[in-house]
């Protein structure tokens, strides 16, 4: 049952909510309890941006189920503009044409969905930025 | 006073043809590009249904209109294709943009028309003194029977307008609405493809309630055709709401930046509000604008409005219709957009 797990990632799936660390001011995605860097409790959440370029891509020509029919698609490995790395779906492109370095933003998009009656997931995706 | 204090639109940057349809169906292509005046088509990508693009429209009313999500008191989505049957789209699209919980939301439901009435509740609301912000979507991604002549307009796409009563970038003057039970389209429960009248929905359906609306609205406000910078109706095709204008005494400067059906096709409850979107982006401070939807079942909503000196300064934060639609382009052949519409029957 994905129904609880999906409902407790809404607001890093939805709004890419992340954990910035009130001490050191390094930022977490997804959110953690301890900071990596200097191992204080305290953070405040901040949503990133979605902006960034890609820092390195593999292209999945046998998906998973779910996913069969985006095939043959790109999971990418963005660095945001806030300096962190991001993994997600690069959308709406071929990608035999992505390259290192691509600018790419985020759209609201379906993820997966449990079968033609099932729960809809919804999240981010990468996209080229093209300032559409 | 109350009005629009931002607005985006999202469009897919998928399209097919009308020539790739046709070819398929062993139909005239040029007698459908001629008589509907119709190129080609929006499509949604595999992974974009109404919830995604009212999300990736209302974002982009939110940067315009410069304010906080958690100040949206109500969220309207008006769509023919929610993506649940029992679960709302509203839900979704609050979430997503923070401005849950504290937030009134609904699903509408009027054939093309279910935008224009979340504007028209979303204006009222601020009216009242309910909200201070409330968002109103229109948000498609349509479907016609394979062959049947929807299939060649049906498309994917919304607009979003965010109504409040200060920091307007357009004024609402006045509203009117003109409705009469008239079933010239409809699509069942758990019926997969709308079915229509063929010409019934011409003379006694679209026209009949425009030409209604339009002639209301224009008594109520004193004014004339020629009082009008813009106009903008609902667009099914390209040819009705040409024919339309023409009928009630408007020219071709006043409809032709928002008519935005010959290469987008029919965005169903994002259609007018989208051409209204693709007019803001034009106007200039003082410009009049009226907008005349169109729902089968059958209704019109009619709006008018005055644009302000904010509009200029807040059009250009993020991308104007035209851009939208007319660059980056990906055309499909009639196989990708089978697949990406399941039209395909597949093992489950």
């Amino acid at each position: 049952m994905k129904v609880p797990r999906h409902w407790r990632e809404t607001p890093r799936r939805y709004r890419m909510e992340a954990g910035k660390c009130k001490k050191c001011g390094s930022i977490h995605f997804p959110a953690r309890l301890v900071c990596t860097e200097c191992g204080t409790k305290e953070f405040e959440t901040v949503r990133l941006s979605g902006k960034g370029e890609l820092a390195s891509y593999t292209v999945i020509r046998v998906a998973p189920t779910g996913f069969s029919d985006l095939a043959p698609y790109a999971i990418g490995i963005v660095k945001l503009d806030e300096g962190i790395r991001v993994m997600g779906q690069v959308a709406d492109c071929d990608p035999e044409t992505l390259k290192i370095g691509d600018r790419v933003t985020t759209q609201f998009r379906r993820i997966n969905e449990e079968g033609k009656t099932g729960m809809i997931m919804y999240g981010y995706k990468f996209v080229p930025d093209l300032g559409l | 006073m109350v009005g629009i204090v931002g607005y985006g639109t999202h469009i897919p940057r998928y399209r097919i043809k009308v020539e790739e349809i046709a070819k398929v169906w062993g139909a005239d292509a040029p007698s459908y590009k001629k008589g509907l005046n119709l190129n080609e088509k929006s499509v949604p990508a595999p992974d974009e249904d109404c919830a995604t693009l009212a999300v990736n429209a209302a974002r982009n009313a939110v940067r315009r209109a410069g304010i906080d999500p958690q100040d949206i008191g109500a969220v309207y989505v008006g769509s023919e294709s929610h993506p649940y049957a029992v679960k709302p789209t509203g839900t979704i699209v609050s979430e997503a943009l923070g401005a849950c919980p504290y937030v009134h939301t609904a699903d509408l439901e009027f054939a093309c028309k279910a935008g224009t009435e979340g504007l028209f509740i979303a204006l009222s609301l601020v009216k009242a003194g309910e909200v201070t912000y409330a968002l109103a979507i229109g948000a498609d991604t349509s479907q016609g029977a394979p062959g049947d002549a929807l299939e060649y307009s049906a498309a994917a796409g919304a607009a979003a307008f965010i109504t409040g009563s200060n920091n307007l970038l357009a004024e609402l003057v006045d509203t009117h609405c003109y409705m009469t039970d008239t079933p010239d389209f409809w699509r069942r429960e758990h019926a997969y493809y709308p079915e229509h009248g063929g010409r019934f929905t011409g003379e006694p359906a679209y026209e009949k309630h425009v030409h209604g609306a339009t002639n209301a609205i224009l008594k109520k406000t004193k004014m004339k055709p020629e009082d009008l910078d813009y106009v903008i109706f609902h667009q099914p095709n390209g040819k009705f709401p040409v024919n339309a204008a023409k009928k009630l005494g408007f020219k071709e400067p006043q409809y032709r930046h928002g008519l935005l059906a010959p290469t987008l096709g029919n965005t169903y409850s994002g259609s007018s509000p989208m051409g209204l979107a693709a007019t803001l982006d034009e106007a200039k401070p003082g410009d009049l604008i009226m907008l005349v939807s169109y729902g089968s079942g059958s209704g019109s909503d009619a709006f008018i409005f005055r644009a302000t000196e904010r509009l200029q300064q807040v059009r250009d934060i993020v991308p104007r219709v035209r851009k939208q639609l007319d660059e980056h382009k990906i055309y499909v052949e009639y196989g990708t957009y089978a697949k990406f519409r399941r039209k395909i029957l597949k093992p489950e």
